[in-house]
């Protein structure tokens, strides 16, 4: 926290009037081609996203023809097959999986987190080495050993395996996100807070919490995001009892026949709860953002 | 947690502290474990899973369960249906590691008989022969032995398919070509040649060109198979290198890059049944199964315009394929009556009867058994392809597909647990080449040289 001793960094428009003569319509020209820009870029990374809505409300032969058709009749068969394929199992085992393994891992990532962040022993950077380290082994690795376990100890196909795989999965991601947003509290902060003889306990919950709240929820819906949408845990270790709308998702797909109609329709299903729970964490976002002191 | 004084000072925490922090830690995973072990089935009536591949007529089965389960009242069925390659890769480690998930599994003539000799899946045929009017001798006869494994059934055939080549008609009426009843591969280069259009976009022919051995190889090992080559002689040398090999991967390149679809190294069988059924190609040799999309009007706009000949072929009688998804209980099913009453039903003449009536004729699982071609109604459904398949199923057979008798089972595969890995790395060649990023011959050249890896452990076994 040294910048207010430095000079403040020179504005580059600044620079530029004083380098080279004004010219506004040339600035304005460039200033709209970057827009446009913009604007191109936006749409391309768009488009899968609205080609899936617009495909999800085709005919299985309208979602495959060639050229692709923009205009069709819309129909809400393929919501309507999906929705009666029994698909609500799909999305209980899917909330319950992500919204448990993400109470856990914030429950036990907050702590530790402040442990290495605020009160780092001696060999921390080991231990934050230690987490990241058990990201770095692909899945497809360790999913023969993980699927014999699992069927010894008779756990395959069991819900609670998945909120297990996904807390190991998303902890070490979680501590390392919000070491980096306990780092930013002001130290003087806590010692304010200390000498007014606030206890641990306190301090968390009055002071810090609030202050890393939009750390809090950028982690849970970095948590969110990656427990909804895991695939390969899922379709390796469940079967009937336990899967997950990801595995719903590849099972629309067919190796013979037509199904872009079909898949696109559990795809807008499957991604809706993502949006949303993007949406709320983004008002969570803005406001701890906008009050403390980190400001 | 109070364990900190509010007035200590930054300096780390006292270290008797970690040790709880680690026990809370602990206690948590093992809450995690403890909801882990709990989940249970319903006691009353016996829960079958079956894991099948999501095809079309899987989906029907899927549909018509309830009809099982009325006659069963006491069996539940439950499905976990997924595309080929997620259900093999699942349906295989289920049932290699014995993860007992599964109390039937769909699996294929590629993994019966060496699963069946691994002990794996249960022998049927003590099954069959105590099932009342479950007429084993109605199974297509080539299929039966494919499933057969010293002399039992191992699995049972749900439908089998062969390999033909299907031509839009019309096309060839413009063009004034005729189709000869059994075309050789010189004949269908020449007629690709006439028929390729690219500038109302529809290319003479489609042909798989997607990496992988379920997917390029299959249709270019019969072609290998015909033209005299093929992946192994009679000692298990690898052939692929050979003359007879060279030409036939050489012609089915080049036909494919000349005259065929467009981006053919990443097409696969779903690409051909969409250029296809849309008319943007005038032939396309594949499996038989073909049918059921490229002749339903609602997928297809080439429905009832088809016509249909065997496969191409070059130094042999026949050259199509034999494939057939079936049904085998694992040895690990604790309900392994309940799964036979669900296997039997669904491989029945009943069951095709059923799904005539309630989903359609058309929709009719097709070759498995031959009662099902003496239907009246999938009779005329089918006229314009039973025949043909029904004859390109009686003649998949390594006898008339092969110039030499081959030491594996398996006519578009080599039935030998490494060919899964082998079969997508030579796919990975082939694709290359038919992009255009190798030469045939270095794709082959290095295809070899995989299967040398492989041959030599088949080799030290016949040593033996």
């Amino acid at each position: 926290m040294t910048t207010d001793t430095l000079a403040p960094p020179a504005n580059p428009t600044d620079t530029d009037r004083t380098t080279r003569p004004a010219r506004p319509g040339g600035r304005r020209a460039r200033s709209a081609a970057l827009t446009a820009f913009t604007w191109l870029v936006a749409l391309v990374f768009f488009m899968p996203v609205l080609w899936m809505v617009l495909s999800s409300f085709k005919q299985e032969a309208d979602a495959a023809s060639n050229p692709p058709k923009f205009f069709f009749t819309p129909t809400l068969d393929q919501y309507a097959a999906i929705l009666n394929a029994g698909t609500g199992e799909y999305f209980l085992n899917s909330a319950i999986a992500t919204v448990v393994s993400t109470l856990i891992v914030l429950v036990l990532a907050v702590p530790a987190a402040y442990a290495v962040s605020i009160r780092p022993v001696g060999k921390t950077q080991d231990v934050l080495f230690f987490f990241i380290s058990t990201r770095m082994l692909p899945v497809v690795a360790v999913i023969v050993p993980i699927y014999v376990v699992a069927g010894r100890i008779g756990v395959l196909d069991n819900i609670g395996t998945l909120i297990f795989l996904y807390t190991a999965m998303n902890l070490p991601l979680a501590v390392w996100m919000m070491r980096s947003f306990f780092q930013e509290v002001p130290k003087e902060v806590l010692e304010a807070a200390q000498m007014d003889g606030a206890s641990l306990m306190t301090t968390m919950r009055t002071i810090l919490l609030p202050m890393v709240a939009p750390g809090v929820a950028a982690t849970a819906l970095l948590c969110v995001i990656f427990s909804w949408n895991e695939f390969f845990f899922a379709l390796n270790l469940t079967a009937v009892n336990a899967a997950t709308v990801p595995v719903m998702l590849v099972s629309t797909m067919t190796s013979e026949g037509l199904f872009l109609a079909q898949l696109s329709a559990a795809s807008v299903l499957a991604s809706l709860p993502v949006v949303i729970a993007g949406w709320i964490a983004q008002k969570q976002l803005v406001r701890g953002l906008s009050m403390g002191a980190i400001k | 947690m109070h364990i900190t004084s509010p007035h200590s000072a930054r300096p780390p925490e006292p270290r008797g502290r970690t040790p709880r922090a680690r026990a809370g830690a602990a206690l948590a995973a093992v809450a995690t474990l403890g909801l882990a072990g709990c989940g249970s089935a319903d006691a009353s009536e016996e829960e079958i899973v079956v894991a099948i591949v999501a095809n079309p007529q899987m989906q029907d089965a899927i549909s018509l369960q309830e009809k099982f389960e009325e006659e069963h009242p006491d069996i539940n069925v439950r499905f976990v249906s997924l595309p080929e390659n997620e259900a093999r890769a699942k349906i295989t480690a289920s049932v290699a590691t014995g993860g007992g998930e599964f109390d039937v599994v769909m699996i294929s003539n590629y993994e019966t008989p060496s699963w069946a000799e691994n002990g794996w899946i249960e022998n049927l045929q003590p099954y069959i022969d105590q099932t009342e009017g479950y007429d084993d001798d109605d199974f297509i006869s080539s299929i039966k032995s494919a499933l057969s494994y010293e002399g039992d059934m191992h699995s049972v055939p749900f439908y089998g398919e062969s390999s033909f080549l299907v031509y839009n008609k019309e096309m060839f009426e413009e063009a004034g070509i005729t189709m000869p009843e059994q075309p050789s591969w010189t004949e269908i280069q020449d007629i690709a040649a006439r028929l390729d259009d690219p500038a109302n976009d529809v290319s003479g022919i489609c042909l798989r060109g997607l990496a992988g051995w379920g997917e390029v190889m299959a249709p270019l090992t019969t072609v290998m198979n015909t033209y005299g080559g093929g992946w192994f002689d009679e000692d298990w040398n690898p052939t692929l290198t050979s003359p007879e090999t060279t030409r036939a991967v050489t012609d089915y390149v080049n036909l494919v890059q000349e005259h065929g679809q467009a981006g053919p190294a990443t097409s696969g069988y779903g690409d051909c049944i969409t250029l296809y059924s849309q008319g943007q190609t005038a032939m396309w040799y594949d499996a038989t199964a073909m049918v059921s999309t490229i002749e339903d009007p609602s997928s297809s706009n080439v429905a009832g315009q088809n016509g249909y000949v065997p496969a191409p072929t070059m130094e042999t009688d026949a050259a199509g394929w034999l494939y057939t998804w079936s049904l085998a209980i694992p040895s690990t099913s604790e309900h392994k009556d309940a799964a036979w009453e669900f296997v039997s039903w669904m491989t029945d003449k009943d069951y095709i009867q059923l799904v005539g009536e309630e989903v359609g004729w058309e929709r009719v699982p097709p070759g498995s058994r031959y009662s099902t071609y003496e239907i009246p109604e999938y009779a005329e459904v089918s006229e314009a392809y039973a025949e043909p398949t029904l004859t390109a199923m009686n003649n998949a057979t390594q006898e008339n597909t092969f110039t030499y008798p081959p030491p594996f089972e398996g006519i578009q595969f080599v039935a030998i647990p490494e060919f899964q890995d082998l079969g997508t790395r030579v796919g990975q060649q082939i694709s290359a080449a038919i992009a255009g990023q190798v030469t045939v011959e270095e794709a082959l050249e290095q295809s070899q040289a995989y299967a040398e890896d492989v041959a030599a452990v088949y080799q030290r076994q016949d040593g033996e």
